[in-house]
């Protein structure tokens, strides 16, 4: 019995205690000019679908859920996100070079397809960023006709 | 005694959680054996500058060659070396000896290039094959730009990707396709002669 209570003693210390370790909070007030959506004329649909279903890792604000300010779902969640934004970043789209937009939107078009993206794990909570059936073929439409412009 | 090795322990979990989700990105090197990779790039000698340009896209295109066998062979691990050597001859491919505007293009190609390398190095064989379409297109370019000493033939699938078609660049003129390898490996033809 007393060995249990000092498990749950520590576990709880250790709990509190990784609530203190800072985490980079992606957010930011600021949309740069070399935003995807000044740069390019997106439709208002497909705007709002990239907002809710992608900028919330490929871009440098995230709207972020309650339980962000808890640990260990914190690191998850920042880890996520600088790995989405590495990949790629909707806010940067005008500092990318032709050929570089152009690999971009084959990726994006080929992991809607694929439904690779928005990832699972995602979707698994944000119910409201799941492509449908019709959202992905006018998504796709789009980059493909983004990507023949280039 | 016993409490004090359990707490122990539930500690070191703990820490082990905190130092995975701290996630480190080793690589895990692969310990493989020389793939055999049988086409080469021929290193040339022609006058000191033009030959330190040349030598330089000679290493990252046998590196790229070694990738196209390896995706012929149906050989993931193989392409994720080669990804990841590629990845290391592109960072250090100078551009200086370059025109001006040419120097803009490399740039572009190198950077575009070495993202597409870094995801072979770690995707499995079907993504390997997007970014290698991809990367393929850089290469040529490249070449355009840089020439290279080295008899290519640049092939063409006209099924790749939903039949939106790729190439690719060899140094035989037979084909073998790196897209679909066992599963359809003569499908394609020679577009273009490169020397």
């Amino acid at each position: 019995m007393k060995t249990i209570k000092i498990i749950a003693l520590v576990f709880l210390v250790v709990l509190v205690g990784i609530q203190f370790v800072p985490t980079n909070r992606n957010q930011s007030e600021v949309v740069p000019k070399s935003d995807f959506m000044l740069v390019n004329n997106v439709p208002k649909d497909v705007q709002d679908k990239l907002k809710v279903s992608c900028y919330d890792c490929h871009s440098n604000n995230t709207a972020y859920p309650w339980y962000n300010k808890i640990q260990p779902a914190a690191w998850f969640l920042e880890d996520h996100i600088k790995e989405g934004k590495d990949e790629l970043n909707f806010n940067e789209w005008g500092e990318y070079s032709d050929r570089r937009k152009n690999s971009k939107l084959r990726s994006i078009i080929s992991q809607i397809e694929d439904d690779e993206m928005p990832l699972d794990s995602y979707t698994f909570i944000h119910g409201d960023a799941k492509l449908s059936k019709e959202e992905k073929t006018e998504m796709i439409q789009y980059m493909t006709q983004l990507k023949n412009s280039l | 005694m016993k409490t004090v090795k359990v707490s122990l322990g539930v500690m070191a979990m703990a820490f082990a959680v905190i130092s995975t989700s701290c996630k480190n990105n080793e690589k895990n090197s692969n310990t493989t054996i020389e793939d055999a990779a049988t086409e080469r790039a021929v290193p040339m000698e022609e006058n000191r500058m033009e030959s330190s340009n040349a030598a330089q896209t000679d290493a990252s295109l046998t590196t790229y060659l070694e990738l196209k066998n390896a995706l012929v062979n149906d050989d993931q691990e193989a392409a994720a070396k080669a990804g990841e050597k590629m990845v290391g001859q592109l960072k250090t491919f100078k551009t200086e000896n370059y025109e001006q505007n040419d120097q803009q293009e490399l740039q572009d190609i190198i950077e575009d290039a070495t993202e597409h390398a870094e995801h072979i190095a770690e995707s499995p064989i079907g993504h390997q094959r997007e970014h290698f379409d991809i990367l393929s297109k850089d290469m040529i370019d490249l070449i355009d730009i840089v020439g290279t000493s080295q008899k290519l033939y640049q092939a063409y699938c006209p099924m790749y990707n939903n039949n939106k078609g790729a190439q690719w660049l060899s140094v035989t003129k037979e084909i073998k396709n790196p897209y679909y390898g066992s599963k359809m490996m003569d499908c394609g033809e020679v577009q273009r002669e490169i020397n």
